[in-house]
């Protein structure tokens, strides 16, 4: 050891390693294993053990088992026994256990920490300051959730038995993140922590014996990949929640597609770092520092892309690779640590491939000047420059220490550049000017957004992606309402299928034919326009008899209508007066023609009150127009001197499949919210009374609706509706057909993970509005975007 | 590591290394919070640092109700600031503080009570702590303390230079207080605490630097806020970019506010990971402080007994 002399010359830092005898002892204690937390009480650990590594120091800390179909069933059963008892229990009373958790989360916080810093490999100062504050803060603002949750949401229920999967980077904090909000809403789960990460889990499932939470409300089973399937895929399970990678977020929206469970995925990223010319570059420095250099860079949200104007560009990676020598990487229980362990050898294995492929590829890795401890999954952090967008590593989560750098001219570039990935969980950027900011916060595909910051979170303040990271919000209001239902979404009757299939061919039978031959064709950016086919079907009216002739839409008109709707950019950026102001007029022209519409939907049979119809459709639109100006966002309490916002964002184009019935009415009900928020809508109108959307467009040609905002097709529903969920450039889909018909719909939707909302087949009364309009409608027609915005000068 | 260096020279007046740079205060705030958290030191490096703080420390009186009694008892303090009997016990010798800082008129009191000490007498002029006295009678009061025996004069900027964006006006004045040290080392105060933005301490430290300041230092002290880590943060910033652009190396002061080994502690480590280790030496870091030692003191001797100390077992400053 040097002197005490040799130090005041060398001012070294010297070993400051967190006392962990305590966790070890509990560690000892569970040698044999851990077992599931099922129905209050802990299973016998069995043979089939899981060994749980630590990765610093590539000890086996502890083992558990690996859940099989039996394991899982009794954890579903037991969360299914405990739910009605836990739904009916007062909101103050539910709060009481959860305040009692994050009560005892922060009495254990020490013990939590260091178990988790052992597990996971992630340093101490981390789980200490980071993530075990926000598991306490996290179910704290969920007491709140659940003492507040009758008057904040009235008339929604707990969706009913949560089966949750998280991932391994924030062990505990993603088990916060999904517990909580579901217990708060009055639901019971069951949930799978990693199989590399099970340890803090368990610890908390003993905190939650300690606590008296009833036995069954949380049930924790361990397990792979397989225990995870075997939960999402359980038949009594409502809701799946998921967050983890984005390959294994498609096998679960495949996997339970149909099933009629609701589903929020948290899936990856490749998100932007921006740093503009005027930025405080020194400020921007530290933000790498707690972007990409943040737990080792295994964060879902991590500023991995790190996108610099040119004037700045030089001295920004020059002060990058300054910083990058005072970073300390080692034994992450040791207090002076910034960077610990990846979480195993494999992950550092895919980092390290990954890597090579970057250089192999011809840009120069930057590394930090650090000697990696000899044993151990360390990884050296960095950062590379001359990467192109077209680099692997420019598009794939390398979910380590390193991010790629590309440089930007303007600001429209930057938005290009950002934009450019499949993934939009979130946003960084650095500007000193407020309007650069948020013009930026504002065109950026993502989720989340911090303005001269990066990863803050809070419990208050939604998190979650846009495109292929996922939907679904975690934290405040909106991440309440994944766990709450509505009586609409446990509906009637089996929708009959369509009574008319589309017929070809000369049709000879009887028809009651229009003094002169009416056309009805696609309504396709703003243009009438024939079937791409050349094909129209035969449509029958009331009588049996053939009406006309409707155009059978195929695949080349899905195309054309969804590159319609994408370049009518301009409707999301009107003013929502304006959206109001086309909605009274589309509601106006359509009274015009009143008696017109009703003698259409009379005529088709589909309507035994065709003037009713007429009249709720002219309501709706009015509902829809008021609201266009008011569905606002929020601004959140979260830290001080912080403006969090929340904005309710359009998708951009979104697919909307009509059912049948009441075809007017039913079609413009899904098309008004949408088009209200400002989304482009490609719809399928009802494909037995397909007339009455040829008419439509002649209203939506006269009320100012601006060409591609409503595209309308008709022809096949389910042909139509697979192409359009099977297309990656529709963000949303909205379906109402047969059962089969929504399996075929979320499966297909995977390949980009669009959000999707389907009725499976179900009936519902568009009269009434509480099942035909509302603010779910304009909930499901929008992605909330968090936008943070500290400030002070 | 403390090897000379050339002493500053200062730069003409370049006004596009500070002009347009802006200081982000959350951001500044975030790694002002996190340096303590990220970064500790235990056991014998704790002594060590520690050790190396006292080194460091300015040890100041600037009351109204100064006489020679009191800078006498200061001065000794300053030869002896840890007891003999911890210092040995440490392994380490000769330690002494890194100056005496006075006002002019006990100028001559310290140089006689340090004689031979080799500690340097800093002194305060140009009408400290407010600095707005005429300009020719600063700088007569800036000689005076020179010729008085101070070898390092701690002046004050006039604020409205700042407030007011008038740069040139600034450094013409800091230059002139420059020349009339002489041999004199320049610390310049640039009382971050009326500067109120983190952007004016950004760019008054600049200027100061451009005029030739061997020293930047936050506060006099009398200021509502006196040194805060974001403050500091933001000097030794500029502090570093100033000497990647001129290659000269300029010393930093924190005044006011520090109080305890911890802040000592937080303080060098903000050092060392913004400037490197070699300016955490008392020829390029002083702590301007009165009261911390008291405290440093009693963390050395629980170092070296494992006891929790009290303070009238330690000499007063």
């Amino acid at each position: 050891m040097p002197s005490i002399k040799d130090i005041m010359q060398t001012m070294e830092y010297g070993p400051a390693p967190e006392s962990n005898s305590e966790v070890r002892a509990w560690l000892d204690e569970r040698a044999a294993g851990l077992g599931h937390f099922i129905n209050g009480r802990f299973t016998a650990p069995g043979d089939d053990l899981i060994e749980v590594v630590n990765p610093a120091t590539e000890e086996v800390i502890g083992r558990v088992p690996k859940g099989v179909a039996a394991d899982v069933d009794a954890a579903v059963r037991a969360a299914r026994a405990a739910l009605p008892k836990w739904a009916a229990l007062s909101g103050f009373e539910r709060a009481r256990y959860l305040y009692a958790i994050a009560r005892h989360i922060q009495k254990r916080e020490r013990f939590f920490a260091v178990l988790e810093t052992m597990d996971n490999g992630k340093t101490i100062r981390e789980t200490r300051d980071i993530d075990i504050p926000l598991v306490a803060r996290h179910f704290y603002h969920h007491a709140g959730w659940a003492e507040l949750v009758d008057d904040e949401f009235p008339d929604h229920t707990p969706v009913g038995v949560c089966g949750q999967i998280i991932p391994w980077n924030f062990p505990l904090l993603m088990l916060a993140w999904k517990v909580a909000p579901a217990l708060a809403a009055g639901n019971t789960v069951v949930l799978k922590p990693a199989d590399l990460t099970p340890m803090t889990a368990s610890a908390f499932a003993e905190l939650l014996v300690e606590i008296g939470l009833p036995a069954g409300v949380v049930n924790i089973v361990h397990g792979d990949g397989e225990t995870g399937a075997a939960i999402a895929g359980h038949a009594d399970i409502d809701k799946v929640a998921f967050t983890g990678s984005t390959d294994v977020g498609r096998v679960i929206r495949r996997q339970i597609a149909g099933s009629g469970k609701k589903l929020s995925l948290e899936l990856g990223g490749k998100s932007p770092f921006i740093v503009l010319e005027d930025a405080d570059l020194d400020g921007a420095v530290e933000g790498v520092v707690d972007a990409i250099w943040f737990n080792q860079g295994e964060v879902c949200c991590a500023g991995s892309r790190i996108l610099v104007q040119e004037g700045v560009a030089r001295r920004f990676f020059e002060k990058l690779t300054q910083r990058m020598k005072t970073l300390r990487v080692g034994d992450p229980l040791d207090k002076t640590m910034d960077i610990g362990a990846v979480v195993s050898k494999k992950q550092l294995s895919r980092i390290e491939a990954l890597l090579e492929t970057g250089k192999a590829e011809g840009a120069t890795l930057n590394v930090a000047p650090v000697e990696l401890p000899k044993r151990g999954a360390f990884c050296a952090p960095g950062f590379f420059t001359g990467t192109a967008s077209s680099h692997t590593v420019s598009q794939v989560e390398i979910f380590g220490p390193v991010a790629t750098t590309q440089t930007f001219r303007t600001l429209g570039e930057a938005v290009a550049l950002a934009n450019d990935t499949r993934y939009g969980l979130a946003a960084s950027v650095w500007s000193e000017n407020v309007n650069r900011a948020i013009e930026l916060a504002a065109r950026v595909k993502a989720g989340v957004v911090w303005i001269n910051g990066t990863n803050m979170f809070d419990a208050a303040a939604p998190f979650g992606g846009y495109r292929e990271s996922g939907f679904g919000r975690e934290g405040g209001r909106s991440g309440m309402l994944e766990y709450l239902a509505l009586p609409a979404d446990k509906k009637g009757k089996p929708r009959p299928a369509p009574t008319l299939v589309p017929q070809v061919q000369p049709f000879t039978g009887k028809a009651d034919l229009p003094e002169i031959d009416i056309t009805a064709k696609l309504y396709i950016g703003g243009k009438q326009a024939r079937a791409d086919g050349g094909q129209s079907y035969t449509v029958i009216g009331k009588s049996g008899q053939a009406i006309g002739q409707a155009g059978l839409a195929n695949r080349k008109d899905v195309r054309n209508a969804v590159e319609a709707a994408g370049k009518a950019t301009g409707w999301g950026n009107v003013t929502g007066h304006n959206r109001a102001q086309v909605l009274y007029f589309l509601a106006e022209n359509l009274s015009q023609r009143r008696a017109e519409f009703a003698a259409a939907l009379a005529a088709s049979g589909a309507s035994p009150k065709a003037e009713d119809e007429v009249e709720l459709t002219i309501r709706r639109a009015f509902w829809y127009a008021a609201q266009v100006d008011k569905f606002d966002g929020a601004v959140t309490a979260t830290k001080s001197r912080h403006v969090t916002m929340t904005v309710n964002e359009p998708f951009g184009t979104m697919g909307i499949v009509a059912p049948d019935e009441a075809p007017l009415l039913s079609l413009l009900s899904l098309i008004l919210p949408a088009i209200a928020l400002g989304n482009r809508v490609v719809a399928v109108a009802s494909q037995s009374h397909p007339l009455i959307a040829a008419r439509l467009y002649q209203v939506l040609e006269t009320s100012d609706i601006p060409g591609g905002v409503v595209n309308l097709l008709t022809g096949d529903r389910d042909v139509l509706a697979r192409t359009l969920a099977e297309h990656d450039d529709v963000a949303a889909l909205w379906y109402c057909g047969s059962e089969e018909g929504s399996a075929m719909v979320e499966k297909a939707s995977a390949g980009n993970l669009k959000s999707t909302w389907s009725d499976n087949g179900r009936l519902r009364d568009w009269r009434d509005p509480k099942q035909g309009q509302g603010r779910e409608f304009l909930r499901r027609a929008c992605q909330v975007k968090t936008i943070w915005l500290p400030y002070g000068e | 590591m403390t090897d000379h260096f050339p002493r500053p020279e200062g730069t003409p007046l370049t006004l596009d290394w500070f002009e347009g740079h802006e200081v982000n205060l959350s951001a500044a705030e975030r790694r002002a919070a996190t340096l303590p958290t990220r970064r500790t030191v235990k056991k014998e490096w704790q002594a060590a640092w520690l050790l190396r703080a006292v080194s460091c420390i300015d040890l100041t009186t600037l009351a109204g109700d100064d006489t020679e009694g009191r800078v006498n008892r200061l001065c000794a303090k300053a030869r002896a600031p840890v007891r003999a009997d911890l210092l040995e016990a440490l392994g380490v010798e000769g330690l002494t503080v890194g100056a005496v800082c006075v006002y002019p008129t006990m100028v001559p009191h310290a140089v006689r009570a340090l004689e031979g000490s080799g500690i340097p007498v800093a002194s305060v002029a140009t009408g400290f702590p407010a600095g707005l006295s005429p300009l020719p009678l600063r700088l007569a009061e800036i000689r005076y303390a020179v010729e008085a025996g101070a070898r390092e004069i701690d002046i004050v900027i006039t604020r409205e230079h700042v407030l007011k964006g008038e740069w040139a006006a600034l450094y013409d004045e800091l230059k002139a207080m420059r020349e009339a040290c002489g041999d004199a080392h320049m610390k310049a105060i640039l009382a971050t605490g009326d500067l109120k933005t983190l952007t004016n301490v950004y760019k008054a430290s600049m200027v100061a630097m451009q005029a030739g300041a061997d020293f930047i230092k936050t506060s006099t002290g009398k200021e509502d806020v006196n040194a805060t880590l974001p403050v500091s943060l933001t000097m030794v910033r500029a502090l570093r970019d100033y000497g990647e652009r001129t290659g000269q190396m300029v010393g930093f002061k924190p005044a006011g506010g520090l109080k305890t080994a911890k802040d000592a502690m937080n303080w060098l480590i903000l050092i060392k990971e913004e400037l490197g280790t070699r300016f955490m030496m008392p020829d390029l870091f002083r702590i301007g402080a009165s009261s911390l030692l008291g405290d440093i003191e009693r963390q050395l001797e629980h170092h070296v007994t494992g006891r929790y100390s009290a303070a009238n077992r330690h000499a007063l400053a």
